[in-house]
């Protein structure tokens, strides 16, 4: 196996994360262009730079002459990735294949002069780069395959999806984050756990079992979470893996205008501007799974949130380099609620509809995948509950809401959660030839909470 | 587990007797279905202690092992079993109806459509619980590749002639019972805890004899107390009064009564063996008599709307196999490859899909816990807005407003869909909430292709309609590439069958057949 590239070089000396995360990226691109290899696997933690890679990557390749298609899981992640192309290159064609349902795409495509738009493969022969959906190249045949494929958020998609596209390219370049949720099947898979081909296991497992010396990479430094958080989120998820953050102590700052009235909720949001997290703990207590006091309790930290006039300052970059980075108003598109089940998430947006707050996303963990926000609110997937299922240990699940923010994260959780770990160990059945994955749900979620007891504010409603 | 079920088990615990989950019958229930309960020896894995079969309640057919380590006993039992349910299995083999499907001609590439058959029935196997299920795969497993006398002349130690052939057969039943709905076999507490909800732990309800005890109690006793029986009651000699539901036997059983009657057996004494198949007996009969009591209990419901569809399936799957057999193909791969292992957790995928739908479409119960979960809402309309759409030719897109106290979990254009009378889905888009307590939603189809909908196909006031947040029909996945166009992410091409008699068996163990 080609080494992995490791972030802490050996020489002494300051770590310089744009270093770092430029050689890592040069091997990246070395590999994929030049390699003789089939596939290229790339594992990047929480806000890497991914996207940035997979853009770079399409357009060296079309830049060298050499047309190729690009598979993503949902619409909306191959959306952002026509625009980001657009974005970088106005004059790049670009196809997106799409279904031929009314509003499959971001109409924002339309506007774009370079990129068409099909149902049909036929009309986008001769472009550079393809972009469509796992599911969407599914059903789509050609005559010769591409010669270059890159497969994006690869560790969510499954194996039998990579299945049925892997014959239409001939080498590709897998890129997605290990610590993220698995994927996973509505019916029982468990016939098939420890096969190589397990249909329900994640396409990169597959890929590796059956070519297990492709050359792996690993992109070091993570750009979105702050100082305060890469620590944790690295240790927690990634112990063997680490990352950094590029950004240092007091590059990003969250302030308040309003100061605090001394309340558990102003309390806690005190807390996390000063230290990037911050745990509103309610007194402990078996709940239904939309617990209408911790729901309301995440609704009035948002609330305070906007009402108590936050900005959030970010590290000066590109043109702004040298002067003093302007701090932004926190607006309620800057804030995301993340649950572990949906009737959280609809309980919560019924919640802050109540206090009128709008424009706050609110989601699930897994539709939360991906994207990127200034301040979350999380409703611990344990609070509550009288029993710790593997759903709710989900190692990914935690990691998915624990670093989806630039600047803090504030944790809404009944008490007793690590008293709950104690009494309900790990009962999965062990399954023969499965890699295990470590760190397993029970350990990371200990080692959040043991961080989070840090920042703990005691809150009666 | 769903908010309505927690429900109807807290109302379990409070009147002391199962709730039911659903107004009709959900899995097909055979006419003649052969029950099969089964029993196997602590300690050694696939050797049976003995079994009742047979398709009449008043006379099953007693096999019984009586020293299963003793492995010429265990293939006469083999033997046996297949000559019980082999017959079983085949009687339906031959009464066939014609069916039309389109298949691929392989000289002009078009789809035609040709005949082809289908068998008018098949056989249903009932276990009693879901350790059943896992015996009967065990059972199929360890037969399918053994070789016959006539297979394999040369070969020492031949099964028994049709022992392979039941083999195959169990592993396709298995298999089978995987996909969501289908019910060539099935366990009895899996169809008891559809039907009802008791008042203890998913757990707990794997015993059929305390299932039983909840549903329908001896009169004058609580569910609860009668469970607790079926549980844990003891005779003066330590034994269970309720033998469990097996494969697994009691401990008390196998070391004070079996041990010592498997001892005599050995010692050659006379009436041993009868002592034994008596003693088995004992322990199987009061779980025949209670998959049967089980079968009446279901027998009271009437079956759902979309039950013979899914049988339907049930008979393809029985006559594509019917026709693997009568081919000459060999068995069931030890293993799956990757593209079948593929197709496979997709056509299930599918199934539970279209499953979950049908059964809330048949059974108002049931969609009221899909309404509680807020993935369906039903409502009475209160006004009806003629609107077409945009475009070159204008079609008509009604808005339909209702008054409902459901909360479904809508977001802006959501898909809904609606069950019409005449079996069709008529497909719609939520538009927004109105004032308090009810809902806009815009039909999109099911109104002909007229500017002018066809008459009864939208609602009018004062209606009661119920709309659906997930499709009626779902489709299938995509079609996946032939196994010998594996793609080199999966390993390529599983090797061919004429490379190996048998995929290399397990380097470790030199005879690996289980």
């Amino acid at each position: 196996m080609t080494a992995i590239q490791d972030p802490y070089p050996s020489t002494d000396g300051p770590f310089d994360p744009a270093a770092a995360a430029a050689a890592a990226t040069d091997a990246i691109l070395r590999d994929t262009l030049h390699g003789t290899r089939r596939g290229v696997v790339v594992d990047s933690p929480p806000g890497a730079g991914k996207s940035t890679l997979v853009v770079r990557a399409a357009r060296e390749l079309a830049a060298a002459g050499r047309p190729l298609m690009v598979v993503a899981q949902t619409n909306a992640q191959v959306d952002d990735l026509v625009l980001r192309l657009a974005e970088k290159d106005p004059q790049l064609p670009v196809g997106r294949l799409h279904s031929s349902e009314p509003g499959a795409f971001d109409p924002a495509l339309a506007e774009l002069p370079a990129v068409r738009t099909s149902a049909k493969i036929a009309d986008l022969a001769g472009l550079d780069i393809v972009v469509s959906t796992a599911a969407k190249w599914a059903y789509t045949k050609v005559d010769e395959p591409w010669r270059h494929a890159i497969v994006d958020e690869a560790y969510q998609m499954r194996s039998d999806a990579l299945l049925s596209v892997a014959g239409l390219f001939e080498r590709a370049l897998f890129v997605g984050d290990p610590g993220q949720l698995d994927p996973f099947s509505v019916v029982g898979a468990e016939q098939w756990a420890g096969l190589a081909y397990d249909p329900s296991s994640s396409a990169v497992s597959t890929l590796l079992a059956h070519n297990p010396d492709l050359p792996q990479h690993r992109l070091p430094v993570s750009w979105r979470l702050p100082a305060s958080a890469a620590p944790l989120v690295s240790a927690a998820f990634y112990p063997y893996t680490r990352f950094r953050s590029g950004t240092g102590h007091g590059d990003r700052r969250l302030a308040f205008g309003v100061p605090g009235d001394g309340s558990g909720v102003d309390r806690v949001l005190d807390e996390a501007a000063e230290s990037g997290w911050g745990l509103l703990e309610l007194p402990a207590r078996h709940t239904p799974r939309t617990d209408p006091e911790a729901v309301r309790a995440v609704a009035h930290v948002v609330r305070r949130l906007l009402d108590r006039g936050g900005a959030t300052t970010s590290e000066a970059h590109g043109a702004a380099e040298g002067a003093a980075p302007a701090p932004a108003p926190l607006t309620a598109g800057r804030i995301a609620v993340g649950t572990a089940h949906r009737d959280q998430a609809a309980a919560v947006r019924a919640a802050l509809a109540e206090l009128g707050v709008t424009g706050v996303a609110v989601d699930t963990a897994n539709r939360l995948q991906g994207r990127e926000f200034d301040v979350t609110v999380v409703l611990h997937p344990l609070s509550g509950r009288p029993d710790a299922t593997a759903f709710h240990l989900e190692t990914g699940r935690l990691c998915v809401l624990a670093s989806r923010h630039r600047h803090a994260c504030i944790v809404v959780c009944r008490a007793g959660v690590a008293d709950l770990l104690d009494e309900h160990p790990a009962t999965e059945p062990v399954q023969l030839g499965v890699t295990v994955k470590f760190p397993d749900g029970w350990e990371a979620n200990h080692a959040v909470l043991a961080h989070l007891a840090e920042h703990r504010v005691t809150w009666r409603p | 587990m769903s908010l309505i079920e927690t429900l109807a088990r807290m109302e379990a615990v409070a009147a002391g007797r199962a709730q039911p989950r659903c107004t009709v019958r959900h899995r097909h229930l055979a006419e003649r279905p052969l029950v099969f309960v089964p029993l196997t020896t602590a300690g050694e894995v696939g050797a049976p202690l003995g079994a009742l079969v047979g398709t009449d309640r008043e006379k099953p057919a007693l096999l019984a092992v009586p020293q299963p380590r003793d492995r010429d006993l265990r293939f006469a039992f083999l033997a046996e079993l297949a000559e019980t349910v082999l017959p079983y299995v085949d009687g339906f083999a031959d009464a066939i109806e014609w069916e039309e499907r389109k298949e691929t001609d392989p000289e002009t590439g078009k789809k035609v459509p040709v005949q082809v058959e289908l068998c008018a029935d098949a056989p249903q196997l009932i276990v009693p619980s879901a350790a059943g299920i896992e015996f009967v795969r065990l059972l199929g497993r360890s037969m399918r590749f053994r070789r016959t006398a006539e297979q394999e002349p040369e070969a020492p130690y031949p099964a028994p002639p049709h022992v392979p052939l039941l083999g195959r057969w169990l592993t396709h039943l298995g298999e089978r019972a995987r996909v969501p709905g289908a019910s060539l076999l099935l366990p009895m507490t899996g169809l008891l805890t559809r039907h009802w909800a008791t008042g203890q732990s998913v757990l707990e309800d794997q015993h059929l004899g305390a299932l039983l005890a909840w549903i329908d109690p001896p009169p004058g006793t609580s569910g609860r107390a009668a469970a607790e029986y079926a549980e844990s009651a003891r005779d003066a000699d330590g034994q269970l009064r309720c033998p469990p539901a097996g494969p697994a036997t009691d401990p008390a059983f196998d070391n004070r009564l079996l041990a010592p009657a498997m001892a005599r057996y050995d010692a050659g004494l006379p009436g041993a063996e009868e002592a034994l198949r008596t003693l088995v007996e004992g322990q199987l009969r009061p779980t025949w008599d209670a998959v049967w009591q089980g079968i009446d209990l279901l027998r009271t419901l009437p079956a759902g709307a979309r039950v013979p569809d899914r049988w339907k399936r049930d008979r393809w799957s029985y006559t594509a196999h019917r026709d693997r057999i009568r081919a000459g193909e060999p068995p069931q791969p030890k293993q799956d490859d990757a593209v079948t292992a593929a197709q496979k957790l997709s056509a299930r995928e599918t199934a539970q899909a279209q499953l979950d739908a049908q059964e809330a479409l048949d059974d108002p119960l049931v969609m009221a816990g899909r309404r509680l979960a807020g993935e369906a809402f039903q409502g009475t309309v209160t006004a009806v807005e003629m609107a077409f759409s945009e475009g070159k030719r204008p079609m008509p897109r009604p808005l339909v407003t209702l008054r409902t106290a459901d909360r479904p979990q809508l977001s802006g254009g959501g898909k809904l869909y609606r069950p019409l009378a005449d079996g069709k889905t008529q497909t719609a888009e939520y538009v927004a909430a109105g004032e308090p307590g009810t809902l806009v939603v815009r039909l999109t189809g099911g109104m002909g292709r007229g500017k002018t909908p066809e008459p009864g196909s939208v609602p009018e006031p004062d209606d009661a309609v119920c709309w659906t947040l997930f499709e009626h029909a779902p489709r299938g996945g995509p079609e996946l590439p032939d196994p010998e166009d594996t793609p080199w992410t999966h390993g390529g091409p599983p090797p061919g069958a004429a490379d190996l008699p048998h995929p290399a068996p397990d380097p470790v163990t030199a005879e690996d057949f289980l």
